[in-house]
């Protein structure tokens, strides 16, 4: 049934699709062309009729046909239904159609009712303003006249008034009394009642003008006191520049106060504090209220106002700084550098602010020049305290080395002395480096202007501190080399000897560590011209070479005196036959061996030329005796002179001339070399001078062998000390009454035994 | 050029004393002494022919003894005076004479050159500076001080008309007036050592030039005896001699026993500091320019040449008394070595 009833249905909606024309969808478009489709839209009955009487039996025609029949029925009875409903719908909608005419009939009228209504409404309502039009003027005018009266009331009220408010001192009150009449008494003036009243006014607001004054020059009164009394004057249109002039000559009296009140502070930090407390904030204070009550809006009295202030606060602050200046400058002691730096921190610091606010005056510049000069300063007090540092250090050294060494002839321990003097320097210059480093630390607010970045680090600490240090310190080395005395008794031998290597490991390593400590701490911007290191190296350098010269005559004289005494004081012509080595021979070689163990612990060994075994010492000495018998046996043939001087010339040829206070090099050997040169040549040169008997000749002999056994060990070229030896006793060979030279055997045992 | 190369002349002793003849002034001649303990010493007379560049020599025996030091009389060229040392038994002793050269010398020296060599004389004694009857003691004073004290040179002052003598001990330097014999200055520790010798600067009154074994040759004003004016460190060992160049004081000649001579030019310190002054006006604007490119050369003192010559140390240098071009110096050795101004400069002191 149910199937039965969708598929009618179906048909049904089928029938209105068609009616309506909406085709169905692609299938049953082929069903609809079948012409013997019965629900179909071209339908033929003919053809549906043929089709089934030739397809069907009859007894399904029967069946057709019933079916047919009872379908036609079910679709009649539907079409019933259909049509009643529909009818009963129509019939009301007809019914509610007819309703609505007649209501809209009845709502017309009623709106023609109103339109009446309103038009009598408008003609009542303008016939109403028009009869009240003339009262209205007259309450209008009438109140005018009212105020009119009032103010008229006031004006004639108001000296009474201002008489009061005066004596109840709300002068504020007042002025505003007055400022709202002035104008209105100024414009009516001619006539009398008005003129009465304004010069009764103007009586009343000259005295509060003068008590006003009174109380602004009243010291004691306080800056709101102040303010208010300028504003109230401002508005009594009081004369702007003199009121300037007096505030500021008001707050000069306290600021003033306050310079004299710092010259009492104690510490530097307390100073500062003190001078930022009182002065600079009552500066800063004064200032912005005075800028609050004069410069307002820009006028050409704020300008004037403006620069007034300017000028004022420069000239106190000259005075201002001019104390901090001197105060700064008492700060003299270097230890505690970071207080001063706080300090100058500080300030600095505190100076913004009126700067600020005084952008004219030149608060800030001041500042920073005195900070720079201050800094400028405090790097010239660490200078010489460097300086002096040294100097104690040297001094030092001096004791160390001038002290009695009881315990037998222990020498004095160089290395130490001069590792601890070396290392105290540098400890100092670190320190000092630290020190001067916390100008430019990041939280001190002007380790960013442009001097403490640039100037500050580079010609200030690298080129005024530790250049300048280092500079000085081959001064002093240099100072001690040309002493005026020189007599070698003013500057301790040793301490030369200390100083040129001290000099000379600057060269090699200090300067250069120095030098990059000081530019990673300072790393200048600037790149304004710095002393290059190998400058300073060649300088330390020269110093050292200087230095050790000098040790070298000084020691060199030393050993000389001992001989030239030697020669000198003795009577050479009567003198008894050599028996041993003379004392003096053994002083000279004990003194080098010290020279040379001293300078063995401060001085490399050095290179020396070859050979230097027993053996050669050996041969060399036979070698030297034989060529020295054959030179005298030449000497002693009388009808020969001349040969001698040529045999001496020809060997002089052959050897180098020698430089006798020649510089020498930075090694032990060649140190004692030239010590040794210088002896010896004087040695030749006193021989030159005296004349000798056989055996004062003979005597130079056993010295001279005695010499040549012992210093050969500490020279470069033992040639030298051969050669020189050799001249000696030729000179003295030649300067001799009977030259009979002893036997190099006997020379030999001698030697050996003494 | 060639003319500047030095001419040696040996002889065959050592030798210390060297002096220039001063009276004459038309000859170049030096005195030389020799120093022998065991032959007879000679002063050798040597002549220098400027144009041919040769020596002539004539030879005096000096039997008196060893020559340490000699000075011709500046006003008799034949009179001379020595200081010598004889030694007989084995003793020493100093002792100073004048002597004149004989006559046949004096005479035709120029003509018999060649066999002056073969027949030495002998030198004419004068006198004897002993206090004899021949001379006599004019003045004498005593210094005074701790230990033995030595005068190690001596020195007239030209200027003062010669009444003021400087001498040398140790390491100070005295004046004396010798009128009053009394010390008129005293530069204490003029040198770090010994002073050997002393020269007052012959237009400069006040000047003094002094050398020693510290190797330097200092300048003095007698009337500041703290600070030398100038001081010279070249050699490099003990200067024995300086010598002021008798017409133009900025020369300076030192000997040392570094075997060196050196002439130094100190201009800053001469008489003569801005030598063309004089002539200004006469020279035409040609030369002007020209002395412009001079004058402005910074006056410096410089060293004008390193003489090395010799081998052996040099004790004596001597200026020529007839050409102040010219100079001499000796070393131990026996060597005398004449020498000129290198010509470049002796225009530029001239011009």
């Amino acid at each position: 049934m149910e199937e039965e009833d969708a598929g009618r249905r179906r048909k049904a909606h089928g029938m209105l699709k068609l009616y309506y024309g909406i085709t169905e969808e692609g299938k049953s478009g082929e069903r609809l062309l079948d012409p013997t489709d019965i629900n179909g839209v071209h339908f033929n009955p003919e053809m549906y009729l043929t089709k089934l009487r030739k397809e069907s039996s009859l007894a399904q025609l029967m069946d057709v046909e019933t079916d047919m029949v009872r379908q036609i029925r079910a679709l009649d009875s539907d079409m019933q239904t259909l049509v009643y409903e529909n009818y009963n719908k129509f019939i009301s909608a007809t019914d509610t159609i007819r309703k609505m005419k007649n209501d809209f009939k009845k709502m017309e009228d009623e709106m023609d009712g109103l339109a009446a209504n309103m038009a009598v409404i408008t003609e009542f309502s303008a016939r109403i303003s028009s009869t009240l039009q003339e009262r209205h003027q007259h309450i209008t005018k009438l109140s005018g006249v009212h105020t009119l009266l009032r103010k008229l009331q006031f004006l004639f009220e108001l000296p009474a008034r201002l008489k009061k408010c005066i004596e109840m001192s709300a002068f504020a009150q007042a002025v505003s009394y007055h400022a709202k009449a002035r104008s209105v008494l100024q414009q009516y003036q001619h006539m009398p009642s008005f003129h009465g009243i304004q010069t009764d006014c103007q009586a009343i607001m000259a005295g509060l003008a003068d008590t006003l004054h009174q109380r602004f020059r009243d010291q004691s009164s306080s800056p709101l006191d102040l303010s208010e009394c300028i504003e109230l004057l401002l508005s009594l249109e009081e004369p702007a520049h003199l009121l300037c002039d007096e505030f500021l000559a008001h707050g000069r009296g306290r600021l003033a106060a306050h310079l004299s009140d710092l010259e009492g502070a104690s510490d530097i930090l307390e100073f500062v504090d003190r001078g930022c407390g009182g002065f600079i904030s009552d500066a800063c204070l004064l200032a912005a209220s005075y800028q609050s009550l004069f410069c307002k809006e820009p006028s050409c009295t704020a300008q004037m106002a403006e620069q007034k202030l300017t000028t004022f606060l420069d000239e106190l602050s000259e005075g201002y700084f001019e104390l901090v200046e001197k105060r700064l400058r008492e700060e003299k002691s270097p230890g505690d550098n970071s207080l001063l730096v706080r300090a100058l921190d500080r300030f600095h610091r505190r100076l913004q602010a009126p700067s600020k606010l005084v952008p004219g005056c030149n608060f800030n510049r001041r500042g920073t020049e005195i900070v720079v000069r201050v800094a400028q300063e405090r790097l010239a007090q660490y200078l010489q305290a460097l300086k002096n540092f040294f100097q104690g250090c040297l001094t030092d050294v001096r004791q160390a080395l001038a002290a009695p060494r009881t315990p037998g002839k222990e020498a004095p321990a160089l290395g130490e002395l001069l590792a601890m003097l070396s290392g105290s320097v540098l400890n100092q210059i670190k320190s000092v480096l630290a020190s001067v480093h916390l100008f430019t630390a990041k939280d001190v607010a002007f380790s960013d202007k442009p001097y403490f970045k640039g100037e500050f680090c580079s010609q200030g600490v690298r080129e005024g501190l530790i250049v300048a240090f280092i500079k000085s310190v081959c001064q002093t080395g240099r100072q001690f080399c040309d002493s005026p005395g020189e007599k070698g008794a003013s500057t301790p031998p040793l301490l030369l000897l200390l100083l040129s290597r001290l000099c000379l490991d600057y060269e090699t390593s200090t300067i250069s560590y120095i030098l990059t400590l000081t530019d990673e701490q300072f790393l200048g911007q600037d790149h304004s011209s710095v002393t290059p290191v190998s400058t300073l190296c060649s300088l330390a350098r020269s110093t050292a070479q200087t230095l050790l010269n000098q040790y070298v005559k000084s020691q060199g004289l030393v050993v000389s005196q001992m001989l030239r005494k030697s020669v000198e004081t003795r009577d050479w012509v009567t003198t008894i036959e050599p028996r041993n080595v003379r004392a003096v021979m053994k002083r000279v070689v004990e003194d080098i061996t010290s020279v040379d163990v001293q300078v063995g612990l401060l001085y490399e060994e050095g290179v020396r030329k070859a050979h230097s075994s027993d053996s050669s010492k050996r041969t060399f000495s036979v070698y030297s005796s034989s060529r020295l018998q054959g030179r005298y046996a030449q000497s002693y043939t009388p009808s020969a002179p001349l040969d001698t001087s040529l045999l001496s010339n020809i060997q002089k040829l052959f050897s180098e001339r020698i430089d006798i206070f020649s510089t020498v090099q930075f090694n032990k050997v060649s140190i004692l070399t030239g010590i040794i040169k210088i002896s010896l040549k004087t040695f030749l040169e006193c021989v030159r001078l005296r004349t000798f008997g056989r055996f004062g000749l003979q005597q130079i002999q056993v010295d001279c062998h005695y010499l040549q056994l012992y210093l050969w060990r500490f020279v470069s070229d033992e040639n030298l000390v051969h050669c020189l030896l050799d001249e000696v006793v030729c000179s003295a060979a030649h300067r001799c009454l009977d030259p009979l030279p002893m036997e190099q055997s006997v020379i030999e045992v001698i030697c050996e035994r003494g | 050029m060639e003319d500047d190369a030095p001419v040696i002349y040996g002889l065959e002793f050592q030798a210390r004393a060297l002096s220039a003849q001063t009276a004459e002034t038309d000859a170049i001649r030096f005195l030389v002494g020799t120093q022998s303990l065991r032959y007879d010493n000679q002063i050798h007379v040597i002549d220098f022919d400027d144009e041919s560049n040769i020596i002539n020599k004539n030879v005096l025996l000096h039997h008196a003894g060893e020559i340490w030091q000699i000075s011709a009389n500046p006003a008799d060229r034949n009179v001379l005076a020595t200081c010598y040392n004889n030694t007989s038994d084995s003793k020493v002793t100093s002792s100073a004479a004048v002597w004149r050269i004989p006559k046949e010398l004096q005479a035709g020296n120029q003509e018999v050159p060649d066999d002056s060599s073969n027949n030495t004389q002998t030198l004419e004694l004068l006198c004897h500076l002993n206090n004899d009857s021949h001379s006599s003691l004019s003045n004498s004073t005593t210094l005074e001080g701790k230990g033995q004290l030595k005068f190690t040179s001596g020195r007239w002052s030209p200027h003062h008309n010669c009444t003021q003598v400087a001498t040398a001990n140790d390491t100070t330097i005295r004046g004396w007036d010798i009128r009053t014999m009394r010390q008129i200055y005293c530069i204490d520790n003029a040198h770090g050592q010994l002073v050997r010798d002393l020269d007052f600067n012959p237009n400069k009154q006040y000047y003094l030039a002094s050398c020693g074994d510290d190797c330097k040759v200092k300048f003095w004003d007698t009337r500041n005896v703290n600070e030398p004016v100038k001081t010279l460190e070249e050699h490099s060992h003990w200067v024995w001699s300086v010598r002021y160049n008798h017409s133009h004081d900025q020369l300076v000649l030192t000997g040392s026993s570094d075997s060196r001579v050196i002439l130094s030019n100190m201009v800053s310190i001469s008489s003569e500091p801005f030598g063309h002054l004089v002539d200004d006006e006469d020279l035409s604007d040609q030369e002007d320019s020209q002395r412009d490119e001079k004058t402005k050369e910074p006056l410096q003192d410089s060293i004008i040449a390193t003489y090395e010559e010799h081998e052996d140390s040099v004790y004596a240098v001597e200026w020529s008394s007839a050409d102040p071009w010219l100079f001499a110096s000796l070393s131990y050795d026996g060597r005398l070595v004449i020498n000129r101004v290198p010509r470049a400069l002796k225009y530029n002191i001239l011009l």
